[in-house]
């Protein structure tokens, strides 16, 4: 028997009360049609007996006490899914919005997912070659890995997003082309997520691509859903269809902001800086969806991107995304300020999974210890800097100058890379053993010295780096290593 | 019993009964057709509250619930060691083999294998007085533990009856006791156990061991007793895990239990992937033969990420009563913090600071008052140490938490960010990381390493504050001008750093460094310290000693002289001398 409850009892931003329901259950998705003829979706987040909230993903706009029937759908929010979703384009909660027509769906699956048992999860330890010398050398991509980019408002970040999509070999290099990228946009403008599209159009993967756009002006309770449905459709096609998945979130900031307003008109009480307690869970069941399992072929790589508000890094999105994800890729903005391209800040930056998929038979044997090396003298480049700023450059000690030196070609030649710039793993090696030949020998405490041995130059005058950087997007033969 | 128990509200993992009398507070329930695992966790006149350890989507009102008249417990007995549990103590392997790669909702799994057969040697005989926590038989349970099965603490009496040595499964009875009242018991190769409640020991023994871990600034440093506790607070990308995950492989417990709560998939198929390639160089068997891991991942329901800290406590105490030396690693306890804090703003607690509910320091304290070297029952000695990682919002140490940790925990081992950003691993910062077993464990250390050793770490340590005062001075005018003396202290600081405190967790001999080796790199360091401090009083510029290369050989020593040939160190001292002599000639 299907029931229609009329009217509703109360509503409260997005959440409307109904009394009387019979037979309800928990995230059970609703129907609520109103005397105009439109209908809105919504689903149950709270059951008190016969008293049942519902969240209503349109927004309650135009909803009165008593001009609404609510049918109960029996079933939990669930997406249809088939192969044809690829190059199709839907609205954060799933529906198609390219007018193409509906899915025809071979499979209906949970937004929610289920969690993947930690046992039957592979570790992933198949790099990603993206292309960009201080992402490939210091915090190196992983196949299955959660690495989100920290940037901040007006920052190059969309740009670094899609060169590493454009640049990234994803797929095996065996000639199998799956591939596929889900893209979800949550709360970001017009202009940006047609800069997406545009992009991808352009680097022809237009056809491999699963959009979920959720635009600024959209109703935040579909923000809430759209990662959900997006990971859903990456999980289908990696695991189902044998894919690789690349899965671009932004602009999670926005997304956690749509839960804490969710969250207040709840009346629930408010953790750090107002939003829900729970946040750090939400978050995780989300990014914990990256990954590989045993018996599939594809994988699920996240690179979420999310804006730190007023660049500050203890926000609590950053810093609970930080705790979840596998390493961060942080943009600076003096760097941009600079002109510098991609502005990576270096220092904070970290993969974590770097360790176990990089060096002998996966990228150079000389992989880690040049990455350290690289970090550590970075990091003596900053000491170098302060006391500058304090005593002046000319009073700053001979091994002190080098290292000024260093700074200054580490971020000219090394992080400045251009958005059209695509180097191989030993270019980017090459070029950091070049720059680390700048410095003293003795310096260099993090390696040993049969690698020392192979490629530090002590030859400095063959130490030209405005040729490197030219030469290597113009003629490739000037390599000397 | 009057009518059946059904659910009345669902709010997340929060289910409300109405108007029940059957439950007592903390028991074990089920939870819907689906027989989810549940915990009462709440009981007044109208409602009793209910914690679901799974998924509520799809509960509806009026769905059953029953109780199981017990508290939360675990299952006790051989098959714990090389295996891999969620949070409430569910074999992850076994639900793998049952419902695939996901982990489906109310999967009936038990926790240990009931049909695998062991190989028991009975201990007791018949006539013989047994008090509870007495061993009544053993068998092996991997290659390197021996599984001793130990009277349930709350049960005495006079052995009846054995069954001849043999093969069995888990539930069969092997042992059958009488009581003082005339009743008979029956002992099976398992037991039971609420999580919540601490194991009885015979009483507790003075922190007077050390846990040697082959990381020299812990070791060295910053000790830790068996049966201490330890606070490893770090913001994101400081390595928390990674300290942990050294510690688990190398320090000298015998059985560890790794409880990953609330922390990523990725990180614990990497512990799996690890541990069992690992062989244990003391044993010469995988570590997973040693090893216990509790997953509860970040996406794993919340409530199950509250319990499983206490699961693996139970675990580690359980072996801890067969008379082993356990170490947990708990990654990380603030997960288990937000975990209650999340359930108490569900139940509509009052909250005290950020959000936290004010029984926050209360429960932190049960936990780690929950470590110990004890005498066991069983008259053996055994012990618990816990080190728990922490993760403070934003980085801040201020944070409840880190503070409330702080005061429950006695070694507090400090990540710092600037450390990790110039990857000087472990990033333990050694001017606000601290340990208060220095006085407990020194006669330990000066039995077993002599006088020197205390000496050593004390002038290195004195070396480290002097040239943290001195950085204060150099950040504002630069090295160049301290007289050669303070560039003496500000080398041989360095020296301390990058030669002895850094150490390489993925080099073959660094990775675990034995204490005597630790000592003589010490000894190496303060050698050469003193030698140039003589030369420099007889005004020889410091420029001359560095030119000398000595501090970089020292830098390198770790990587240069094996841990198996000690005896290098005196080529090294007998190089540094004839070197510095030269100066002086």
């Amino acid at each position: 028997m299907i029931l229609d409850y009329v009217g509703v009892k109360e509503i409260n931003g997005s959440l409307i009360v109904l009394d009387g329901v019979e037979n309800a259950s928990f995230e059970e998705m609703v129907d609520i049609r109103l005397e105009n003829g439109a209908c809105r979706h919504g689903r149950i987040v709270q059951i008190d007996g016969k008293r049942i909230v519902v969240q209503v993903f349109e927004g309650t706009k135009s909803i009165s006490l008593d001009n609404t029937r609510t049918r109960l759908k029996a079933r939990p929010m669930e997406l249809a899914l088939s192969p044809e979703i690829m190059g199709r384009v839907f609205s954060g909660a799933g529906s198609p919005i390219d007018g193409l027509g509906e899915i025809y769906p071979v499979k209906m699956a949970n937004v929610n997912g289920t969690p993947m048992n930690p046992v039957s999860r592979v570790y992933p330890r198949n790099y990603i070659n993206t292309g960009i010398s201080t992402i490939d050398t210091l915090m190196t991509l992983i196949r299955g890995q959660k690495l989100p980019i920290f940037s901040g408002s007006g920052m190059k970040h969309n740009e670094l997003a899609v060169q590493i999509v454009r640049q990234a070999k994803i797929a095996d290099t065996d000639g199998d082309n799956k591939f596929g990228i889900v893209f979800a946009a949550m709360g970001v403008k017009n202009d940006v997520a047609d800069y997406f599209r545009r992009s991808f159009d352009e680097s022809g993967v237009l056809s491999r691509v699963v959009m979920f756009l959720n635009l600024a002006n959209d109703p935040i309770i579909e923000r809430t859903l759209t990662p959900r449905c997006a990971l859903t459709a990456a999980e289908y096609l990696a695991f189902e269809c044998n894919m690789h998945v690349l899965v671009i979130m932004t602009d999670m900031t926005s997304y956690a902001e749509a839960l804490r307003e969710f969250s207040s008109s709840k009346g629930e009480i408010p953790g750090r800086k107002g939003y829900p307690g729970y946040l750090y869970s939400d978050l995780a069941s989300l990014y914990e969806r990256a990954g590989m399992i045993r018996g599939s072929k594809g994988s699920v790589t996240q690179i979420p991107i999310l804006t730190m508000p007023n660049d500050d890094i203890t926000h609590p999105v950053p810093d609970l995304t930080g705790y979840i994800t596998e390493g961060q890729i942080v943009l600076d903005r003096q760097l941009e300020g600079s002109g510098f391209y991609p502005p990576v800040s270096v220092l904070p930056s970290l993969s974590r999974l770097m360790k176990d998929g990089i060096g002998e038979g996966y990228t150079r044997a000389d992989h880690q210890p040049l990455a350290n090396q690289l970090f550590a003298s970075y990091a003596r480049v900053q000491d170098a800097r302060s006391l500058a700023s304090v005593i002046g450059e000319e009073e700053l000690s001979p091994t002190d100058k080098k290292y000024m030196e260093f700074g200054k070609l580490f971020e000219q030649y090394f992080v400045n890379q251009g958005f059209h710039e695509n180097r191989t793993i030993e270019q980017s090696l090459d070029l950091g053993w070049k720059l680390l030949s700048t410095l003293p020998r003795t310096e260099l405490d993090r390696v040993d010295d049969a690698l020392l041995d192979k490629y530090y130059i002590e030859d400095k005058e063959s130490l030209s780096f405005h040729t490197i950087a030219s030469a290597q997007s113009v003629d490739p033969d000037d390599d000397d290593a | 019993m009057a009518a059946k128990d059904v659910i009345y509200g669902i709010n997340g993992p929060v289910v409300t009964v109405r108007n029940t009398r059957s439950f007592s507070m903390m028991e074990m329930v089920y939870v819907g057709e689906q027989r989810l695992v549940g915990e009462i966790i709440g009981i007044n006149d109208k409602f009793t509250t209910v914690q679901v350890y799974e998924e509520t989507t799809g509960l509806r009102p009026g769905d059953p619930i029953t109780g199981t008249g017990a508290p939360m417990n675990v299952l006790l007995g051989p098959g714990i060691i090389d295996n891999i549990f969620d949070g409430i103590e569910r074999p992850l392997k076994a639900i793998e083999e049952t419902s695939g790669s996901f982990i489906s909702r109310g999967a009936a799994v038990s926790s240990l294998d009931l049909d695998r057969e062991w190989d028991v040697t009975i201990k007791a005989r018949p006539g013989d007085r047994l008090e509870g926590g007495m061993i009544y038989a053993v068998c092996p349970e991997t290659a390197i533990i021996e599984h001793r099965f130990i009277v349930p603490p709350d049960l005495s009496g006079t052995v009846v009856k054995v069954a001849p040595d043999g093969k069995y499964k888990l539930m069969d009875t092997i042992v059958t006791i009488k009581d003082g009242k005339g009743e008979e018991h029956q002992l099976t190769l398992c037991q039971k156990w609420p999580i919540r409640t601490a194991r009885p020991c015979k009483n507790r023994l003075p922190a007077t061991v050390p846990l040697i871990t082959g990381q020299r600034i812990i070791d060295t440093m910053l000790p830790i007793s068996k049966g201490g506790t330890a606070a490893i607070p770090g913001g994101f990308g400081t390595g928390k895990t990674m300290t942990q995950h050294q510690l688990a492989k190398w320090c000298d417990a015998n059985i560890i239990v790794y409880v990953g709560c609330g922390e990523r998939g990725n990180e614990m198929s990497q512990v799996l992937d690890e541990f069992s390639e690992l062989i244990d160089p003391k044993s010469g068997r995988p570590m997973t033969d040693r090893t216990v891991l509790i997953a509860n991942t970040s996406n794993m329901p919340v409530a199950a990420r509250e319990a499983s800290i206490y699961t693996g406590l139970t675990l580690a105490e359980y072996y801890r009563d067969m008379g082993y030396h356990v170490a947990i690693m708990a990654d990380s306890t603030s997960r288990w913090a937000e975990a209650l804090r999340e359930i108490s703003g569900r139940l509509e607690e009052m909250p005290a600071e950020e959000g936290f509910p004010a029984y926050l320091p209360s429960r932190l304290s049960e936990f780690y008052e929950r470590a110990g070297r004890v005498d066991t029952l069983c008259g053996a000695e055994g012990s618990v140490t816990i080190i728990g990682a922490v993760s403070p919002q934003g980085s801040d140490f201020s944070e409840p938490v880190t503070q409330n940790t702080k005061r429950f925990t006695r070694c507090f081992w400090a990540l710092d960010k600037s450390l990790a950003y110039a990857r000087h691993y472990p990033a333990i910062n050694w001017m606000n990381s601290y340990s208060e077993y220095y006085t407990d464990l020194d006669p330990w250390f000066r039995k077993n390493l002599g006088d020197d050793f205390i000496k050593y770490r004390n002038k290195i340590s004195a070396i480290l504050h002097e040239e943290s005062a001195l950085m204060e001075i150099v950040k504002l005018i630069g090295s160049d001008v301290l007289p050669d003396d303070q560039k003496l202290i500000i080398e041989t600081a360095k020296a301390i750093r990058v030669g002895f405190l850094q150490q390489n967790a993925f080099h073959a001999d660094d990775t675990f460094v034995p204490l005597e080796k630790q000592k003589l790199m010490m000894k190496a360091i303060l050698h050469l310290y003193s030698r140039s401090r003589k030369i420099i009083a007889a005004a020889i510029p410091i420029s001359r000693i560095m030119e000398l290369g000595l501090f970089e050989r020292l830098a390198k020593m770790k990587y240069d002289i094996p841990n198996s040939k000690p005896e290098l160190f005196d080529d090294l001292i007998s190089d540094i001398d004839s070197a510095l002599s030269a100066l002086t000639e």
